[in-house]
């Protein structure tokens, strides 16, 4: 455990001693402040019957903004740069477990990308503040939304998380976890088309959805199922995530 | 444990990359308190040896164990007994020194406390403590090799394993890193590796010499001298008349071969080879003492681990011609 705090500290620092971890934050604020006045700004010319949550994250532009394009970039580093600098070899001659050292990677892309999604609130307070009284909404849905938002986004970094394992490039395992997640978002789409017919496949794609998950976190219904879908992903990621780190030791 | 037991233990490892082998079936093994050597060409297998025994891959096939303890099954008993600075010395440049040192410290299971004290003394050992609070990313090459050998050390591992521990710094810096790795090696184990002779010349007491995966020669520094100064020569720059001199040798016991070449002025320069286990020095100069000769040099051509590598890895490059031809 004292070792799993330490590698997490460092892996934290090592996102914020550098330029590279503020313009991710930097490029995200801009892209949801640019997001949010356009969205803001569709509301202002029509009526919408819809909180406002749920209209901001209805839109494929806070999806790709917040997960699709964001988490590979944070999970980039992770491995591949410490094999490309020769880093990962001092680490793994110290008496850390390969377990250890995933979970701390994943754990400290996670906590940036909270840092990272946190000034959102500060939108959402904006909104509220501006909101006729009826249309505001309660603290919970603020709660369960950003809980949603950082229950999908540890899918997307487990997978970032691994494809940085498999490779020393930053590139390629941006690339990598980039199509996996544009994979993810856009297998969310069927919903509109196979979705909507009768039959066991239909179930399975809503099951899968990421619409189908968010929508019930922005009117602040926590589901377990969405909570299963993606902590079973997370583990079964981080699984595959060790084995690839202990391949290194298989004869 | 017994201290007779040996530090390093190495049988029959090999390391197969698909059909090359890195390293073919190496056995040595390394006491207590002793500075070894690896040396070889590039791409001999000594960084090959060392990963394998940092626990940072497994070997194809045999063992090896370090104090005892096998590096495959028991690599977490070992990583703590080890410190391990790999080859080019990665380090986290965005670190300052003293943080880097603690978080290394922290890894390899020290508690707080503990790991603030062994910090300050390596840093001090190391001849780090003026630079503390600097990133290691604006340091000189000098200064990170000093700080990835304070990190090899700051756990006080009984084994330190060193890959190319001198490379890229100037001659300045290697004498400081090698005082270091001669003051390391008074209290602990030390294998360390290097393609410079000199370098390990000076600081080992024995030597592995490596070619293509194999040990083609392991002795102290000093034996392996001997068995090459079997064929050294004795020089002796003499005034007197050349074909005086030539006679001379050409009577005198024990000399197998000479040669005499005129030198600047009266001296004639004469290269006498001794017949094998003969010390012509005494005889030289009893003879140039007795003759009312005037001697202005008399030096035993000793080898260096130069000629003693070269000597070796050419015996196995014709070997290895051999067989080609055999084929």
């Amino acid at each position: 455990m004292r070792v799993l705090i330490t590698l997490i500290r460092r892996e934290l620092g090592s996102f914020f001693s550098g330029l590279g971890g503020y313009l991710i934050i930097a490029a995200m604020l801009f892209l949801t402040g640019v997001s949010f006045v356009d969205i803001i700004e569709a509301v202002n010319n029509d009526t919408i019957h819809m909180p406002l949550t749920e209209l901001f994250f209805g839109s494929p532009f806070f999806w790709l903004i917040l997960l699709v394009v964001p988490t590979p970039v944070i999970t980039m580093r992770l491995f591949a740069l410490e094999k490309f600098a020769g880093t990962y070899e001092t680490l793994m001659t110290t008496p850390v477990g390969d377990v250890q050292v995933v979970l701390a990677k994943f754990a400290a892309a996670w906590m940036f990308f909270a840092v990272a999604i946190a000034p959102l609130l500060g939108v959402l307070q904006l909104v509220h503040h501006y909101a006729s009284p009826g249309e505001r909404f309660e603290w919970w849905t603020t709660a369960s939304t950003f809980g949603g938002i950082l229950l999908i986004g540890s899918s997307y970094l487990a997978m970032g998380c691994l494809a940085s394992a498999l490779t020393r490039s930053q590139i390629v395992a941006a690339t990598m976890s980039f199509g996996a997640g544009l994979a993810l978002f856009l297998f969310s789409f069927l919903q509109f088309s196979i979705g909507t017919q009768p039959g066991c496949l239909a179930k399975v794609v809503n099951h899968a959805s990421l619409f189908g998950h968010m929508e019930d976190f922005v009117r602040g219904v926590v589901d377990t199922r969405p909570l299963v879908f993606h902590l079973s992903l997370v583990g079964f990621v981080l699984f595959l995530n060790v084995k690839v780190v202990e391949s290194r030791r298989w004869k | 444990m017994s201290s007779q037991e040996p530090m390093i233990e190495v049988e029959d490892l090999t390391k197969r990359y698909g059909r090359h082998a890195a390293i073919d079936r190496i056995s040595f093994s390394v006491s207590r308190g002793e500075i070894v050597g690896l040396l070889g060409p590039n791409g001999a297998g000594k960084s090959t040896i060392m990963r394998i025994l940092a626990c940072f891959m497994p070997a194809t096939s045999g063992t090896a164990r370090i104090a005892g303890l096998d590096v495959f099954r028991e690599a977490d008993s070992v990583r703590r007994r080890i410190g391990y600075m790999p080859e080019n010395n990665p380090l986290h440049l965005d670190m300052r020194v003293r943080e880097y040192l603690k978080f290394r410290a922290r890894l390899k299971g020290l508690a707080i406390a503990e790991s603030r004290d062994r910090v300050s003394v390596v840093m001090d050992q190391c001849g780090l403590s003026e630079v503390g609070w600097k990133i290691i990313g604006t340091l000189s090459k000098g200064y990170r090799q000093r700080v990835g050998l304070a990190d090899a050390l700051v756990h006080e591992p009984d084994l330190i394993i060193l890959d190319e521990p001198t490379i890229g710094l100037d001659p300045h810096q290697i004498r400081a890193v090698r005082q270091l790795i001669k003051e390391l090696g008074r209290h602990r184990t030390v294998l360390l590796s290097s393609h410079i002779l000199p370098e390990v010349e000076m600081t080992c007491h024995r030597v592995l010499i490596l070619h293509g995966g194999r040990v083609l020669a392991a002795d102290t520094t000093e034996n392996l001298q001997r068995r090459m100064s079997d064929s050294g020569q004795v020089v002796a720059e003499i005034a007197a008349n050349p074909r005086e001199l030539a006679a001379c040798w050409d009577g005198m016991e024990g000399v197998e071969h000479f040669d005499v070449t005129p030198a600047d002025g009266l001296y004639c320069r004469c290269a006498l080879t001794p017949q094998h286990g003969v010390d012509l020095r005494v005889r030289v100069f009893e003879t140039v003492l007795a003759r009312g000769w005037r001697l202005r040099e008399l030096t035993h051509s000793r080898h260096s681990l130069e000629d003693i590598f070269v000597h070796v890895t050419r015996a196995d490059r014709e070997e290895e011609e051999e067989e080609e031809e055999g084929l």
